[in-house]
């Protein structure tokens, strides 16, 4: 299939990967980090890693939107959906999150009504065809999806729509990246930077990496020889001392962002002051709210939120996982109290988990099945 | 003070409860972990959710768990410990096959077929996939009050159609008429009889290593049509769903090779879900070979831009077979030989090691796991 095929070509993949094993210095180990969770979907998902150096390993990071929701927010979620008259929407990958009293699904089969939309425009539609119901969209994503959210809120109010609001979960990238470069568990060699939520912000601002962190960032793209050649970049930019944010996804993401993405951010949302991470704990300006013009579309300024924090469950090491600082299969329940079907942690749950792709994908060790494989 | 998980701490324990692993020091850090999670995945399944919801109907994990710890443990007997699609009987010196199915699709119209036809091909697959000529089946109708007359004819009349194509009657039936909002319009149940003609007994127990896994042609169409037709995407595409009856597809197979371990049609679940059943109850690995496995071009285009894999879209007009790896090109040139199998293809094998598991050589050269599916294929979101 065209757009797919040329990306996905196994003897492209064969060259790059001589290349990044001729980079490989004698008795150094790499350490790279795949700052968003379609990326590690992907890598998991076609087997990268068969391509890489032994030396060579990639660290999953917090980019997973589902991954950072705290439980405490679900339940806020839930709290709301079971007020009277309450349609609540979100994308399907919050279905079977787990809060502190269970999932969307949960609430559903106890008499919620949720559903799952494709686009916050679907929620809108909701609204239109159901007057007498208050329709609530639960945001969730990173830069990436904060405009259609934004573009959401503006037509809402355009059509003078009054029984929609938001439910607003928003997170920024950059004080997550901030708070893994400030963890001292990790040692990283470079990062693979996340390709969709530049195609809003830019590169321009990851410069900080490399001008304070002397650490080199490349913008990937999605598919795998996106990825391998990202690796290749970056190793290159070690081999030659530099550490330089460069754009592997120059196809799809311009260096200075998408102004009139960040436009309808900027005229719809501000930054909260401080916002929880699952895993990660509060990080300071790191979420936006509807700021205070549209805040008859702000779901916490018109229902009665709970806002209860619920802890992690104590064996629970998501937040290790999301730094990046244990492999998957390194927390203490991956796999035998969590899995995919009955989750602990958010990393489990969505397509992006660092958890969920390897449980689902990568869950063998390559020695055992390299003789089942051999053609 | 944050609130505590009392849900997740007691998974926890319970997990713990099993205890460390002992003899395990030769192996990898890593591959001590995967033997936990292997002791872990072969637990007796329990259903721990006080509710059932979406997830316990989408033919993965909970759909398995809900089968095993409910109905299985309640009706506990050899026929129906085989899990088949249909139960193998010996009746008064007969070689009959028995088996029911549910249809609740939405919309009951669709490209290529509507909820008729395909309760009626359904139930003829479930015959045929046990090597049995289907002979004769039952229809009851949940119809919804205010349902339009109009579409029952539309239905019947193409079911008539289907039974007559498949050289079944529809000898028996029953009607029932919900209030309105308590159904979904039409709901159909069949049951279905058939004679197993053959001294065969298929079963996914049967593969062993060195067997080859067919495919009787392209997969997904149903499940990306009828994805489609819902409109809630705004995505067109120029697919149809592949509904037809596949009791004489297999049947050319069947005259043609010995061999043949199983047949099973790859509707709920997929063709993954179909080889993860071969794989944990033949104790073997599955390796699929993704550039092999037929996907009409739309049907990809449409999987990717809603992040679902093919391999577990529902099928209603494909089945997966796999046969003795000598027999394998006698096989492939016998479906080919048949109108509905001029796609098909071998896409895997089976193998020794590791047993219970399903790979995939990706066309990108890497290579993953194929799991069961958890939940509904779910869209991604970014």
């Amino acid at each position: 299939m065209r757009f797919v095929d040329e990306f996905r070509d196994a003897e492209k993949a064969r060259m790059l990967s001589t290349r990044i094993a001729a980079l490989c210095e004698p008795g150094r180990r790499y350490k790279f980090m795949e700052v968003c969770g379609g990326h590690t979907h992907t890598i998991y998902k076609h087997g990268l890693e068969d391509y890489l150096p032994e030396t060579v390993s990639l660290v999953h990071g917090p980019g997973c939107p589902v991954c950072v929701i705290p439980m405490g927010r679900l339940d806020d979620a839930i709290a709301i959906a079971e007020q009277p008259d309450v349609i609540m929407t979100t994308f399907g990958d919050m279905m079977r999150v787990p809060g502190g009293r269970g999932s969307f699904y949960d609430a559903n089969a106890a008499g919620a009504d949720i559903r799952m939309v494709y686009s916050p425009l679907d929620s809108l539609k909701i609204a239109r065809t159901n007057p007498d119901k208050r329709v609530v969209f639960m945001a969730i994503g990173f830069e990436t999806t904060a405009p259609s959210t934004a573009m959401t809120v503006l037509r809402a109010a355009a059509e003078g729509l009054e029984n929609f609001s938001v439910f607003c979960n928003h997170v920024t990238i950059i004080p997550a990246i901030k708070a893994i470069l400030d963890s001292p568990d990790l040692r990283l060699d470079g990062f693979i930077g996340p390709g969709h939520v530049s195609t809003v912000i830019g590169c321009r601002p990851y410069e900080f990496i490399s001008r304070e962190h002397r650490k080199p960032l490349v913008c990937a793209g999605f598919e795998p020889l996106d990825i391998l050649q990202s690796v290749y970049m970056l190793m290159t930019q070690l081999a030659q001392g530099r550490a330089e944010v460069e754009n592997q996804y120059a196809r799809v993401v311009p260096y200075n962002g998408n102004p009139k993405a960040l436009k309808v951010i900027g005229e719809t949302m501000r930054l909260r002051p401080h916002f929880e991470w699952r895993g990660l704990g509060f990080i300071a300006q790191s979420a936006l709210q509807i700021n205070d013009r549209y805040e008859r579309f702000d779901a916490e300024k018109i229902f009665d939120v709970p806002g209860v924090r619920v802890a992690d469950p104590k064996a629970c090491q998501c937040g290790e996982v999301l730094k990046g600082v244990l492999k998957p299969w390194e927390c203490k329940v991956f796999g035998t109290a969590c899995t995919p079907e009955t989750p602990i942690g958010t990393c489990m749950v969505s397509s992006e988990g660092a958890c969920a792709a390897y449980y689902n994908f990568g869950r063998f060790t390559r020695e055992r099945v390299q003789e089942a494989t051999r053609a | 003070m944050p609130r505590q998980a009392t849900w997740a701490e007691e998974a926890v324990r319970e997990a713990e409860a099993e205890g460390p692993h002992i003899g395990a020091e030769h192996r990898s850090r890593e591959q001590q972990v995967l033997d936990r999670i292997d002791r872990a995945r072969a637990r007796r399944p329990r259903v721990k959710e006080p509710r059932i919801t979406l997830a316990h109907g989408a033919g993965g994990k909970a759909t398995h768990n809900l089968i095993d710890a409910i109905f299985l443990e309640a009706f506990r007997n050899p026929e129906l410990e085989q899990m088949s699609d249909a139960a193998s009987l010996q009746i008064a010196g007969a070689r009959l096959a028995f088996t029911t199915d549910s249809y609740v699709v939405s919309p009951l119209f669709f490209p290529g077929g509507d909820i008729g036809d395909l309760a009626v091909n359904g139930t003829v697959n479930d015959l045929a996939m046990s090597g049995a000529r289907p002979l004769v089946i039952s229809a009851g109708f949940i119809l919804e009050e205010g349902f339009p007359t109009d579409d029952l004819r539309r239905i019947v009349a193409s079911m008539a159609a289907a039974a007559e194509v498949a050289g079944v009657q529809i000898v028996t039936g029953d009607t029932k008429v919900v209030q309105r909002g308590k159904g979904d319009g039409c709901y159909i149940n069949t049951a279905g009889i058939g004679v197993r003609e053959r001294p065969i007994e298929l079963n996914a127990a049967n593969a062993r290593p060195g067997d080859v896994i067919l495919v009787s042609g392209p997969i997904g169409d149903h499940g990306v049509t009828v994805m489609l037709a819902r409109g809630e995407l705004d995505i067109e595409a120029d697919i149809v769903s592949d509904t037809a009856p596949l009791h004489d597809l297999a049947a050319t197979l069947l005259d043609a090779v010995d061999g043949v371990r199983m047949m099973r049609d790859a509707t709920r679940g997929g063709v993954a879900t179909i080889l993860n059943e071969v794989a944990v109850a033949s104790q073997a690995a599955v390796v699929l070979d993704e550039a092999a496995v037929p996907v009409r071009p739309e049907v990809m285009g449409a999987s990717e831009l809603l992040g679902i894999d093919p391999l577990y879209v529902a099928c209603e007009g494909r089945f997966v077979a796999v046969v003795d790896g000598t027999r394998a090109d006698a096989a492939l040139a016998a479906l080919r030989s048949h109108p509905m199998g001029a796609e098909a293809a071998v896409i895997g094998r089976v193998v020794e090691d590791p047993p219970g598991l399903v790979l995939l050589k990706t066309t990108f050269g890497g290579t993953r796991i194929v799991d069961m599916l958890v939940g509904d294929p779910l869209p991604r979101i970014c």
